[in-house]
């Protein structure tokens, strides 16, 4: 694992996050997970519900109660990833070719195809950033990005943070934004790598690393915390073994 | 309630049966899936409530899976669970793609023992447009002249409900702790057939402290003894998850061969230890 590119994409996530009170963190989500971690260390009244966690998950009424708040309103951010994204920020969390004979399985949908609709501020993240994963059009939509304006809808895309750069989501135009790109890329390597049209923001920068106290307080306290979940993730990245508390 | 054997536990799943079990994270059986694959009953209709992942993949890998409805299916943090993918691109195995909480919602429906659930989200997805047994409705109580379309789910009533916990009492009430899917389950479900690290005396009622956590005998139809009857999963704060042995598991089962050797090892293991 690339430590620096790794630390740049959860304080990528960390400051998508600013102004969340409530942060769920869904299956795989070890640089979310981190990254919502983070902001809870620096604002101690950021609620962080992890999937998968005993010591940072409130939940105490099963599977379901993560989906009842979420369509409440009291959750304020989720993240969801895709084997396949395509420009219009529809997600594909189900396999490629013809479904249902499809060629290649992924795991399945989750939640998404509920979650994508009723939290307000969902981050799309994968890593990967290549023209097989970012495509025009994705073979199964699990969650659309846009729905029809009759449908309930109070969420939705919010941001893309991949490999290689950070996107925006624009709602009334249905399109990505390309906002900022990541140490040793440009517009024309996201171009190259992206199956779909964006627009380009008027100041594509390059994406800010984290100060280097909000580095130290990722390496020390948030590694003891993500390592309870995600033990491999965490010994890989910070060596970190999970926190005695 | 008098303990039986993992052979009566299972007696009541059938051909053709269909089961609700639980995700990797909340106290899988596994010792009663073996007890499956040893009997080989086959033509199951699975619904993981709402993901699976070793569970599944076994009794998918072992040819008993006709149909599986689930939300998703993967290994931890290994990813996709080789024989479900195998079974699913070759069309041997009929998948209901679903979502989180449409399956949470569905059971709830059946323990209201009302027909269906309305559930936010899900329009125009994929997953909603290839469920033909899911309705769209308007929702009757929408403002004056404003469309809201809504999903109905149809109830999901399994004949049986199949999990793992730490603790059972002679009465068979089943400590099940803050997860409870597994309580919505048992709700849900015709019959509820547990297995248990261990049968203590006393009853799990008696104390309010514990009380709100146990699931009450009333839903549960048996329980057998199992000790470490989840392993290689993990179960609450008694054992965690065996990565390693999860890992050679995922390289195994990558062919029908590699798995078919694991699994003749590991049912050979679990016998010698027991």
């Amino acid at each position: 694992m690339d430590r620096a590119r790794t630390e740049l994409l959860i304080g990528t996530v960390y400051r998508l996050l600013e102004g969340c009170r409530t942060i769920a963190v869904g299956n795989s989500s070890p640089i979310p997970g981190s990254a919502a971690l983070l902001l809870r260390a620096k604002r101690p009244e950021t609620r962080v519900l992890m999937l998968g966690s005993k010591k940072h998950n409130a939940f105490t009424d099963g599977g379901r109660e993560l989906f009842d708040c979420a369509a409440q309103g009291r959750i304020d951010a989720f993240f969801l990833g895709g084997g396949q994204i395509d420009g219009q920020g529809n997600i594909n969390l189900v396999g490629l070719g013809p479904y249902p004979r499809i060629t290649h399985r992924f795991p399945g949908s989750f939640g998404s195809a509920y979650l994508y609709y009723v939290v307000p501020r969902v981050i799309l993240f994968r890593e990967e950033h290549t023209a097989r994963v970012m495509v025009p059009k994705v073979d199964f939509v699990s969650a659309p990005g846009v729905s029809a304006p009759e449908v309930y809808r109070p969420g939705g895309p919010h941001a893309l943070v991949t490999g290689r750069c950070v996107f925006a989501f624009d709602k009334a135009k249905r399109r990505f934004r390309l906002e900022s790109v990541h140490p040793g890329e440009s517009i024309g390597s996201v171009r190259q790598n992206t199956g779909f049209d964006f627009d380009v923001a008027p100041q594509v920068g390059e994406t800010a690393p984290l100060a280097d106290s909000d580095l130290a307080l990722l390496r020390g306290r948030v590694a003891g915390e993500i390592a309870e979940t995600y033990p491999r993730f965490a010994r890989a990245l910070f060596g970190a073994q999970q926190a005695a508390e | 309630m008098t303990p039986v054997s993992l052979e009566a536990l299972i007696d009541p799943i059938r051909p053709g049966t269909l089961l609700a079990i639980p995700p990797d994270y909340s106290g899988v059986s596994i010792a009663a899936t073996l007890a499956l694959v040893a009997r080989g009953i086959g033509g199951l209709r699975l619904v993981a409530v709402p993901t699976s992942g070793l569970q599944a993949d076994l009794l998918i890998g072992a040819g008993l899976v006709d149909e599986l409805e689930a939300a998703a299916v993967l290994l931890g943090e290994l990813g996709p669970a080789p024989r479900f993918a195998a079974a699913v691109t070759s069309g041997k195995l009929r998948m209901k793609d679903t979502t989180c909480p449409a399956l949470h919602a569905a059971l709830q429906a059946s323990e209201k023992g009302v027909p269906f659930m309305p559930l936010r989200g899900l329009i125009g997805s994929d997953v909603q447009k290839n469920r033909p047994d899911w309705k769209i409705a308007d929702n009757p109580f929408a403002a004056d002249g404003a469309r809201d379309p809504i999903v109905l789910l149809p109830a999901i009533r399994p004949d049986v409900a199949l999990f793992h916990a730490t603790t059972a009492d002679r009465e068979g009430n089943v400590w099940i702790g803050r997860r409870r899917e597994l309580v919505t389950m048992a709700h849900a479900a015709k019959q509820t057939i547990v297995t248990v690290e261990e049968i203590v005396d006393g009853s799990l009622l008696g104390d309010e402290a514990t009380a709100a956590g146990v699931l009450p005998s009333i839903y549960v139809s048996a329980v057998a003894d199992a000790k470490d009857g989840a392993c290689p999963l993990g179960l609450q704060d008694l054992y965690s998850v065996d990565d390693a042995a999860i890992a050679r598991y995922a390289e195994s089962a990558r062919t029908e061969a590699g798995f078919h050797e694991w699994l003749a090892q590991f049912m050979n293991g679990r016998k010698a230890a027991a």
